[in-house]
């Protein structure tokens, strides 16, 4: 079976966004750390996605906001310019709203108060639980971090351990290490 | 209970190609662009409804169908129909029912090319065409009559 031309395919996606018509438009983002897969709701952002695999992802996006995916490149022009000048090191926050749907009480609290640790700086699971309401819930940070569903945006690339060790991330301590080194953490 | 369906990109992955030649086939190159995003925007517009998640091929080209005669009921002439050329990825058994029924009137060539090219069944033809299953069946066996007469004479 021969493609849709890329000029009509192109202009369907164009004319689905604009129509309003998506629960989610999504599209697969080049960045230093690789692809990365991000996805935006008429509400906001929804996904940040280190090694993707849409397919996969696409479903799951399916079943949280409702099965009119697509992928929209033009959608995502505002979260691509961001992260690009992000990654170029001339934006230190993020202004994008987000759609976290989907997300527990708790975790939505850990990613609130995440929200405010500042670019390069960093914070460590206790401090952040403490702030969450439950200093004793540094575990459950931990888990909150790992299942972040906007990484880079939500920065929990931020969050160490109470020793200074890294300790873990969703998309792997390689890219942790950049993200801190990118935003002049001395580690 | 509501159906789980495919995230509508593996829908559209899956069958807009097919649909992009149908249309070609129907209407010319040009006029098929059109068609093809007015077809798609139709099927995103009632995905988030549907209550059946089975033979959404089936569904789908009833949508392509419905967008092919309305194009078609506007006044144009019929020459420009064979236009544009024939896309390679065309089954050649429907691409020859195509040409064949190139003369039918728009409803009796839907009916036939969709149920001998596209294995389509007289309900789904029938939602297409906007009529019940009956009118299907028989605009699609008025269409093989009116082509063996012609074969005949």
């Amino acid at each position: 079976m021969t493609a849709v031309p890329a000029s009509v395919d192109d202009a369907f996606r164009g004319a689905a966004a604009a129509a309003g018509l998506l629960d989610v438009a999504y599209d697969v983002v080049e960045s230093p750390l690789g692809e990365l897969l991000v996805a935006a709701t008429d509400r906001g952002v929804c996904r940040v996605s280190y090694d993707p695999d849409p397919e996969r992802e696409a479903e799951v996006l399916a079943r949280v906001f409702g099965a009119r995916v697509l992928r929209a490149p033009r959608r995502l022009d505002h979260v691509r310019r961001e992260l690009a000048d992000y990654f170029d090191g001339g934006r230190y926050e993020f202004h994008l709203t987000l759609d976290l749907a989907g997300v527990g009480p708790f975790p939505r609290a850990v990613l609130d108060e995440l929200a405010r640790v500042p670019y390069g700086e960093v914070t460590t699971y206790g401090t952040l639980a403490a702030r969450a309401g439950n200093p004793r819930a540094a575990r459950a940070v931990g888990t909150v971090m790992n299942r972040n569903p906007v990484p880079i945006v939500l920065p929990c690339h931020r969050v160490v351990g109470a020793g200074g060790n890294l300790v873990g991330y969703g998309g792997g301590l390689e890219r942790k290490t950049a993200l801190l080194r990118l935003e002049g953490v001395s580690l | 209970m509501k159906p789980v369906l495919p995230p509508f990109e593996s829908f559209y992955a899956r069958h807009s190609g097919e649909v992009f030649a149908f249309l070609v086939r129907r209407l010319g190159r040009d006029r098929a662009e059109d068609a093809f995003q007015e077809t798609f925007l139709r099927a995103l517009r009632a995905y988030a409804d549907l209550r059946r998640a089975e033979n959404l091929r089936g569904w789908v080209f009833t949508i392509a169908t419905h967008v092919a005669i309305d194009e078609l009921r506007r006044a144009r002439p019929r020459v420009e129909l064979a236009d544009g050329p024939a896309p390679e990825d065309v089954p050649a058994p429907i691409a020859a029912l195509d040409d064949l029924t190139g003369e039918l009137p728009p409803t009796e060539r839907a009916a036939v090319v969709l149920r001998y090219g596209y294995d389509l069944g007289y309900g789904e033809i029938a939602s297409a065409l906007g009529s019940s299953p009956e009118a299907a069946r028989a605009a699609a066996s008025s269409g093989v009559r009116r082509l063996r007469r012609k074969e005949l004479e």
